[in-house]
């Protein structure tokens, strides 16, 4: 029997550094998306503190415990990232692996908001978007989820297929803002 | 000239550049418009239709005479402004619209022929013969007029686009500019400042005057320093807010690098659209100009401009010098010429009471200039004193002030008009004309540098206030508070041209011409005239005509009103606007995990929505696509051919409802699918035309998965949603989208079962597995999904496993295939596999066919309710008569019919009268031996048999065909099953 080799979704083309910024690509480990069946989002809260430790989060905010990250994606869903899902969790949601489906990348460095700024068009400044927030929103012309893991760190979630797009949008923007921001 | 001991720049920072081919120097901070002056160049451009020699009127954005072109070739910046263009090491700039030089340009004879060329010309002018317009009037006219011209070429990646936000977005930095954004700081409002110039300070810059008892450009410089120290405020000077838009959001233009030797990876500029909760609109004002004749002759420019340049770059345009006004704003240039010690030879005031401000100088109250003389330059001017006796000055520059306008634009913006005022003599903005805007200092015509800075503190802490912060205005220093006086004077009579508009060559005499032949609304007299049409949008000309044409019609001026001021306040490039839309950036671009292998087999590819798909698989020895293709059709009907498949939509559904959503939005049944089954269906629109089709597979008891065709996956899942949440709302059923998780290859041909056996774990069989069953099963040892489903009419599969391994699995299949004499096929090979088949795309269901047209009809359940029910039983959308889907075959095997080609009887005129229907796909059959199309003719079903005639105008191709059922190859589909 032939094994099948995995290949990341950004794999040869991160990561990249310019001025005090660098792209990589993060490996989330398992991500499960989890919608609440009927009437059933108390119970998938419940099941979560159970499972993992962590509740569901608030709209375009995340929970966290231990290596387990839950985002808000949208109405009544949530991406459950870097654990196996819980056994339980299918008594009151459905779920549907997604590990494979998403390019995700952290922008790593000083004011990463002000590279954003050149392709997302919400303030993703962190006093406007502090730790733990989560936004679903562009990127350019891509729709993608934003989540910000510290002062210095955004993690932007973008469909796997747009992989390449997505690094030469986001590092086109830093190359032009590291020049900007060195002195002429 | 530069006069020593003047100005604010740095002398001992030498800069060099070119002007039209010869050298020039100036010092850093100087822009190419006063070292231009420095040096003792006046004629600096020539204009938009008489070619008239112009020099520079202004020092700011609103310059209308002195536009350049920077750069070369690619990097060419055509119509800059060289009063805001900064000068840097070997920078280069050349006039427009010239030819073959500035001094000497033959298009000059223009000038002479301006009495035929005056407003309504070109109306009156070409209208005959027809066909002369485009052929030669328009061709013609198009090179004499004009501005700069762009290279022609693509720009490159040379702009940026950003987004910012703000609490409180003050524009213009200015005396209060500083102030609002200095109170709202204070306050702790997130300000952003935006100034078009390269530093704050406004019209402090320019003027010699005292704010608390220090240089007020020096206070300018200390808020500056003040402002940038404060955590809250950003400061983006090079910035023109552009336009106002609604829910606060602007647009600003930053013009990044511009001004420097080496640009390095900055873009040019940025286009900034800035989100604000609240606005402080202190954009100051512009100065206007008098009408005379001759009154555009390089050397005569704004009062204002003049000492403007003397007092921050030490420059003059010449020796001797005057000044002439109708208000008391133009008695400081006098004032501070005289006392930088230029000879001032006379200040012309046409007021005939005003009093001398400007001490020691030659003064003529009730007089007015009534014509510049000099070509080239100015070199002298022609003065009427009250008695009404001329007298002639020998001067190389004049002054002119026609009083100030306050920069009104931007509270335009969203349909607000400004209002006239009577005592300023200008219009002055409408309160609450941009919701969350206020307006302060000169913008809303106080005109003082006390009143500004007053105004601005108020206006910034307001704001803020608005926002809930609160705090106390800021200590307002003491500032110059004299009174602005005005008398009107818009235009001196007399003979001769005497100009309005300067970038489009618009004289009094063309506005009043427009009045005489009835265009007697401002709008019309724009238009006809050109008016406040160039780049400048008539930011020194409005005023002017329309009180021109005020006069003309004999009324007042708030009643003839005022033209519309629209974004941008400034020009915009398209280039900042779109930028990182151009080429590939128009669009992400959605690749498959196959993608590198696919291309590495030299597979051409072609955009099937975002995504990028294999055309076809060259081999050596084809020489044409249809080569490549007919092989791939034969490898699929004989062998077996591979086809990544992954571009189709996905859609995962779970909960208990499942079964009955899908049977409310699909026209036939799913909820009694087994698990383990597989069934096709068609998805209408409310309007009961088919939206979608595919293959769902119900994996489990309560686990379902969707499939759509590539292009209407996103509008699928939309309608889903829709559905669910407005119809559906009880139901239990949750679903998304797993495209992008699964990586999926069809495997099709006589060959599949034993190519897909090779990669299983545990083998299948006809019995285990027949078609339409579907299970999870592992794949190389992954847990992967499979169908055995067709699209090419074969035996056939669908294998997926997550997308990680997609590129393996590919490669795996691929060579395989290749060994078994198949391999991988393309788009071109599937889409003749399914013609051969009467498989329908969107090439079919486009939108406009109903279930009824494409013989479905008998899918649409009658046992149940589903979206588009009601209105697919219309009666107009069941008639025979309508077009159904028919196959064609060509009479002449190899002839073509294309898509596209419509169809007549054999004896008809081709002609849409007789139209009876058109070809939707088409191919050449391998297979079969002979072109096949599917098409949909006019009562098709009763027409197989039936000979008609396709006519293709646009390729000029007739063929004579033979009308079929869709499904040309197996019609039993004896190959699909064992």
């Amino acid at each position: 029997m032939t094994d099948l080799i995995a290949k990341t979704p950004c794999a040869g083309l991160l990561p990249v550094s310019h001025g005090g910024w660098s792209l990589s690509e993060v490996d989330c480990g398992p991500i499960t998306w989890l919608a609440p069946f009927h009437g059933q989002a108390e119970a998938l809260d419940a099941a979560l503190q159970t499972a993992h430790g962590l509740g569901l989060p608030r709209p375009g905010n995340s929970t966290r415990a231990g290596a387990a990250r839950c985002l808000w994606f949208g109405k009544e869903q949530v991406m459950l990232t870097g654990v196996e899902p819980g056994d339980a969790l299918a008594q009151c949601a459905a779920m549907s692996d997604q590990s494979d489906g998403w390019a995700v990348v952290r922008l790593e460095g000083a004011d990463g908001a002000d590279v954003l700024a050149r392709l997302v068009p919400i303030d993703l400044r962190p006093s406007a978007f502090p730790d733990g927030a989560v936004a679903r929103t562009l990127c350019q012309h891509m729709t993608v989820t934003i989540l910000r893991e510290n002062v210095d760190a955004l993690v932007i979630f973008a469909f796997r297929s747009m992989a390449k797009t997505l690094v030469h949008d986001v590092e086109t923007a830093m190359v032009s803002v590291a020049a900007q921001h060195a002195a002429p | 000239m530069r006069i020593e001991g003047k100005g604010r720049i740095d002398r001992g920072n030498k800069i060099s550049f070119r002007f039209d081919g010869r050298d020039h120097h100036g010092f850093a901070a100087d822009t190419l418009a006063s070292a231009l002056m420095a040096e003792g160049v006046r004629l600096m451009g020539r204009s938009f239709k008489y070619h008239r020699p112009r020099g520079v009127l202004t020092l700011g954005s609103e310059e209308p005479n002195a536009l350049v072109t920077v750069g070369r070739g690619l990097a060419a910046d055509p119509n800059t402004r060289a009063t805001m263009q900064e000068i840097y090491e070997g920078l280069e700039a050349r006039s427009q619209n010239r030819w073959p030089s500035l001094d000497f340009d033959l298009m000059g004879v223009n000038d002479l022929a301006a009495p035929f060329l005056g407003a309504g010309f070109y109306y009156k002018t070409f209208m005959w013969p027809k066909a002369f317009w485009e052929k030669l009037y328009e061709p013609v006219i198009r090179r004499a007029a004009g501005l700069g011209a762009l290279s022609g070429k693509a720009d490159g990646e040379r702009c940026d686009k950003a987004f910012a936000f703000c609490d409180v977005l003050v524009i213009g930095g200015g005396p209060a500019g500083l102030m609002a954004a200095l109170s709202a700081a204070q306050a702790g409002a997130d300000v952003i400042l935006c100034e078009e110039e390269n530093g704050l300070g406004g019209r402090l810059r320019y003027e010699d005057e005292e704010i608390g008892g220090g240089r007020a450009h020096l206070w300018a410089d200390d808020m500056a320093e003040r402002l940038a120290a404060m955590e809250n405020v950003r400061i983006m000077t090079r910035t023109a807010v552009t336009g106002a838009f609604d829910q606060g959001t602007f647009g600003a233009l930053q013009r990044v690098s511009h001004h420097l030797a080496k640009p390095g990876k900055r873009p040019r500029e940025t286009f900034w659209r800035i989100a604000a909760k609240r606005a402080v609109l202190c954009a100051g004002a512009l100065e206007r100009h008098i009408a005379f004749r001759d009154n555009d002759r390089p050397g005569v420019m704004m009062a204002g401009a003049l000492r403007g340049y003397l007092n921050r770059f030490g420059t003059v345009p010449g020796r001797n010098v005057a000044v002439f006004g109708n208000n008391s704003d133009a008695h400081r240039t006098a004032r501070d010429l005289a006392q930088a010690g230029v000879n001032v030879v006379a200040l012309i005031d046409s007021r005939h009471d005003a009093e001398n401000l400007a001490g020691d100088v030659p003064f003529y109250p009730g007089a007015q200039v009534v014509r510049g003389l000099g070509r080239k330059g100015l070199d002298g001017i022609v003065l009427r004193l009250p008695n009404g006796r001329e007298e002639r000055f020998a001067v190389q520059a004049l002054g002119v002030s026609g009083g100030w306008n306050p920069s009104v634009h931007l509270t335009c913006h969203m349909n607000g008009r400004p209002v006239w005022d009577e005592r300023l003599l200008a219009f002055v903005p409408k309160d609450g004309a941009v919701p969350g805007m206020r307006v302060a200092g000169a913008a809303r015509g106080r005109f003082s540098t006390a009143e500004c800075l007053k105004e601005g503190a108020d206006a910034g802490l307001e704001a803020a206030k608005a926002l809930g912060f609160s705090g106390d205005l800021p200590r307002v220093p003491d500032a110059e508070a004299g009174r602005y006086r005005i008398g009107r004077l818009m235009a001196v009579a007399g003979k001769g041209r005497a100009w309005l508009d300067f970038q489009n060559d618009v004289t009094v005499k063309d506005v009043k011409q427009a009045a005489a032949e009835n265009f007697r609304s401002v709008e019309h007299m724009k238009r006809y005239t050109t008016q406040g049409m160039a780049t400048d949008q008539g930011k020194s000309s409005n005023v002017l005509a329309l009180a021109v044409l005020a006069d003309a019609t004999g009324r007042e001026i708030p009643e003839t009103g005022t033209t519309t001021f629209r974004p941008p306040y400034t020009p915009v490039a398209i280039a900042a606007l779109g930028a990182g839309a151009e080429g590939k950036g128009f669009a992400p671009e959605r690749l498959t995990t196959s993608d590198e292998s696919t291309r590495a087999r030299g597979a051409p590819m072609i955009e099937a929505g975002l995504w990028y798909r294999p055309s076809y698989f060259p081999r050596a020895g084809e020489e044409t696509w249809r080569d490549s293709c007919d092989r791939e059709v034969r490898m699929v009907r004989e062998n077996v051919g591979v086809c990544d498949v992954s571009t189709l939509g996905k859609i995962a559904l779970q909960g208990r409802d499942v079964g009955a959503f899908l049977d409310f939005v699909y026209a036939n049944t799913f909820s009694t699918l087994k698990p383990g089954r597989v069934r096709y269906g068609i998805m209408l629109r409310e309007d009961g035309h088919v939206m979608d089709d595919g293959t769902t597979a119900r994996l489990s008891e309560t686990s379902w998965v969707l499939t759509t065709t590539t292009a209407a996956a996103g509008q699928v899942v939309r309608h889903l949603d829709w559905v669910r949440q407005a119809f559906c709302p009880n139901m239990d059923v949750r679903f998304v989208s797993e495209t992008e998780q699964w990586a999926q290859f069809a495997v099709a041909g006589p060959k599949a079962r034993e190519l897909v056996n090779d990669l299983l774990d545990t083998p299948i069989d006809g019995e285990v597995f027949p078609f339409m069953a579907c299970a999870e099963r592992q794949i190389c040892g992954v847990k992967g999904r499979l169908f055995r489903i067709s699209f090419s009419g074969e035996h056939a599969y669908e294998v997926a496993v997550p997308a990680r391994y997609g590129a393996s699995l590919f490669g795996l299949l691929a060579d395989r295939a290749e060994a078994m004499g198949g391999g991988a096929y393309g788009m071109e090979a599937l889409n003749v596999l399914r013609i051969e088949k009467g498989h329908i795309t969107h090439a079919e269901i486009h939108g406009r066919t109903t279930a009824f047209d494409i013989g479905f009809q008998r899918m649409l359940s009658g046992k149940k309710e589903f979206i588009g029910k009601a209105l697919a039983a219309r009666p107009g959308l069941l008639e025979e008569s309508r077009e159904q889907l028919v196959g064609l075959r060509a009479l002449k095997p190899e002839q073509p019919l294309p898509a596209g080609g419509h169809l007549f009887e054999t004896d008809a005129e081709p002609i849409r009268e007789n139209d009876l229907g058109y070809i939707t796909s088409t191919c050449f059959s391998p297979t079969l031996g002979e072109t096949r199309a599917l098409a949909f003719l006019r009562n098709g079903r009763a027409r197989h048999g039936d000979r008609i005639r396709m006519v293709d105008h646009l390729r000029d191709q007739v063929t004579w065909c033979e009308v079929t059922d869709p499904v040309a190859f197996d019609p039993e589909g004896g190959r699909l099953r064992d």
